[in-house]
């Protein structure tokens, strides 16, 4: 599949970041890509998706910033990777799926996952604390966010152990429309991870057997340039990874992950691939964390002229000037949007707060079915 | 009755279970239409369909994987390792994801999965293609591991494995296949969890899995004559070993001897010495003996290869001095 196989063609981009040669330059290779990007049909959003997706956002953005707290006034432990500047992605590809119908499958970088697939604020931000009430009742932690009730396959620390898992629930979808008989079974499970993954087996295993098998997934690799300290271009032969698929005759597109409207125009057109048996997409999702890689990265070898360039593209400030431009939502609007949102993050850590330990007699409970 | 073959008798549970639950389908290299590099899934390609029964690239990591998603969204896959080391390279998804994701998520998921295949050293075959990774992933907390040794457990216990809605890794043994008994007719279930007492005897306990249960039987034909009357245990589920019966025929005989296919660092037989110690140590009249392969890759060479392994004569003297208290 070509890029203009993939409907790259069909109509100007809402775009290219207004950037000078050299300042671009200094900012590196990844940036580069993302202002030659092939300009994309953007989705169509009424007045009420547009805000739904702004809403979704700022949660995911409010949402860390809060944890960043947290961490350093001592309430919440252990690595806790924040997401902060990827936001496009995850909105942008959950919200264009059902929820509690669609399947999700994240990494250690998992608060906004959970978050877009509809888990409570308050179940999330229980769980960094270690309390009952969270989503893996204390027992998982940062990296291992779960919730079945919402769909979440959830949140694997081990890099690239979450794309076979993920390729199950895939698997599970066309086992009950094709083995069962069940002709509605057409739920897409959509994978999460990053640049560094695409170098490790599993990914390339679950490409070929994705793609052998007409699979409904969505690969969404998000291309954020840094595996913790390890430069894209220095740790794989071809950066371009949405080339990948093409050796594996799957469908695939480079998507600008900093523009949450890109980001949802790829993947309904993915969703629709799947969901009509046609197998599944690569999305390669070209954006950039904000933040060093966990909480306890000191952050000193990204140059300040690429974390520059990246922050004036944020996706929040991007789909805000755009909502504003195209009359779908009104500043006041926004700002209400804000102020709830805040309201939200503000209840989820008084609930945390308060809420109950796991007992200490439940120590060996859930390891057992039955249990 | 029907005298039946172990692999025969492990195909029949896995066909049955399959006509029984739609949910339940295989997953491996060349499961399909191969029928299995042991002939276990023979013919149920044809029967089930290729989804039921999935011939997976060699990708050892990603299939398994596969099952745990698949598991966690509702079916009941079964996953033949071609030969229980290449599940090596699946390790990562056996002790993280099966093992212990329903730990982590709080509860939040089952992994109703089965992990089956031969393991165990055969005639021959090289280093690799002779490991017990029984020791190896003993220590996975949330899996039950069990061993079978004759058709009419094979059977038994692979319903109850795919029944169990806890990961189950399934440990055959590559030259026990062939092995033929009567087994009971139509549907019937072994407990995951039990130990079998093959003898029943009041001198020595002798504890045992899979082919060594054979060795021992072939010992216990000159025990006999010499006068040691042994209770031979097939300890059948290796993790979560039955303490239970293990503790009540130590109760009786005071004496006790393992005998064990896997190395003896790190082995089965360490983890059940040291619960002995723990939780039998007045009963025992002399010190608990222990014979185990010898802690090195199991050589080519046929004379070396026996060698590695415990042979019925080394069963017999250990017994014999267990009883006259010589050890
Ligand atoms: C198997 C494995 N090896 C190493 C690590 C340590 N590790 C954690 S995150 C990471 C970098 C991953 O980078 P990428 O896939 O680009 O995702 P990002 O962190 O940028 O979201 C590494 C090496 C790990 N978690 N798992
Ligand atoms: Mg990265």
């Amino acid at each position: 599949m070509t890029k203009a196989d993939m409907g790259r063609d069909l109509a100007a981009t809402s775009g290219a970041p207004a950037c000078s040669a050299d300042s671009h330059q200094a900012a590196g290779a990844h940036a580069e890509r993302l202002l030659n990007l092939y300009p994309a049909t953007p989705a169509q959003v009424s007045p009420e998706e547009g805000m739904m997706l702004y809403r979704d956002m700022m949660l995911g953005r409010r949402f860390e910033d809060k944890c960043a707290e947290m961490y350093y006034r001592g309430k919440m432990f252990g690595f806790v990777h924040l997401y902060n500047g990827q936001e496009a992605v995850s909105t942008g590809v959950i919200k264009a799926m059902k929820p509690q119908y669609d399947w999700f499958c994240s990494t250690y970088r998992d608060h906004v996952h959970a978050l877009s697939c509809g888990v409570p604020a308050r179940e999330v931000m229980s769980e960094l604390f270690g309390k009952e009430t969270g989503c893996s009742k204390g027992r998982g932690g940062s990296m291992h966010l779960f919730s079945k009730e919402h769909h979440l396959l959830g949140g694997y620390a081990f890099i690239g152990e979450g794309i076979p898992v993920a390729l199950g629930a895939a698997f599970t979808s066309r086992y009950k429309r094709d083995a069962l008989g069940d002709s509605s079974s057409d739920s897409v499970t959509a994978a999460f991870f990053g640049d560094g993954t695409c170098n490790i087996g599993q990914f390339y295993e679950c490409l070929n057997m994705a793609s052998l098998w007409k699979l409904p997934i969505i690969f969404v690799v998000e291309n954020n340039k840094w595996a913790i300290g390890m430069d894209h271009n220095r740790a794989t032969s071809d950066p371009e990874i949405w080339r990948k698929a093409t050796g594996f005759g799957m469908a695939s597109e480079e998507v600008n992950g900093m523009d949450v409207l890109a980001v949802r125009a790829a993947s309904q057109r993915a969703i629709e691939r799947a969901r009509a048996g046609e197998g599944p997409t690569l999305l390669e999702c070209l954006t950039y964390r904000f933040r060093g890689h966990s909480l306890a990265d000191p952050d000193e070898l990204r140059a300040e002229a690429e974390k520059e360039f990246w922050a004036k593209l944020d996706p929040i400030k991007g789909l805000a000037a755009q909502l504003l431009e195209q009359k779908l939502a009104t500043a006041e609007q926004l700002q209400a949007i804000e102020q709830e949102v805040d309201a939200e993050v503000a209840d989820c850590v008084e609930f945390a707060l308060a809420a109950p330990e796991p007992k200490p007699e439940e120590l060996t409970r859930y390891i057992w079915a039955e249990d | 009755m029907a005298e039946t073959l172990l692999f025969n008798a492990l195909r029949e549970a896995i066909d049955e279970e399959m006509a029984r639950d739609p949910y339940v389908c295989v997953m491996g290299e060349d499961v399909g239409q191969y029928g299995g590099s042991y002939k276990v899934t023979k013919d149920l390609y044809e029967k089930y369909g290729e989804l039921r029964v999935l011939d997976t690239p060699i990708a050892e990591n990603s299939f398994t994987g596969m099952a745990v998603g698949a598991a966690m969204t509702g079916l009941r896959p079964i996953v033949e390792g071609m030969n229980m080391g290449f599940l090596l390279l699946a390790f990562n998804q056996i002790s993280n994801n099966m093992g212990m994701l329903r730990y982590t998520s709080g509860g939040n998921y089952t992994i109703p999965a089965v992990v089956r295949g031969p393991g165990g050293v055969g005639r021959q075959l090289g280093a690799e293609h002779s490991q017990r990774l029984e020791a190896y992933f003993h220590a996975v907390p949330g899996i039950k591991i069990v061993a079978v040794s004759t058709p009419t457990n094979a059977k038994g216990l692979m319903k109850a494995a795919i029944r169990d809605n806890n990961p189950v890794l399934f440990f055959e043994h590559v030259l026990l296949y062939n092995l033929s008994e009567n087994i009971p007719e139509g549907d019937y279930i072994c407990a995951l969890d039990q130990a079998e007492i093959v003898l029943p005897g009041k001198d020595v306990t002798i504890l045992t899995y899979s082919r060594m249960r054979h060795h021992c039987l072939k010992a216990v034909e000159q025990l006999t004559e010499a006068g040691v009357d042994v209770e031979l245990i097939d300890l059948v589920s290796l993790k979560p070993f039955d303490m239970a019966t293990i503790s009540a025929s130590i109760r009786k005989t005071h004496r006790v001897l393992i005998v064990e296919e896997c190395m003896k660092t790190g082995g089965i037989g360490a983890e059940l010495m040291a619960l002995i110690t723990e939780n039998c140590f007045d009963e025992l009249d002399v010190r608990p003996m222990r014979l185990s392969s010898q802690d090195i890759p199991t050589p080519y060479n046929g004379v070396l290869e026996n060698l590695t392994i415990i042979q019925p004569s080394q069963i017999v003297a250990a017994a014999k001095a267990l009883k006259a208290g010589q050890v």
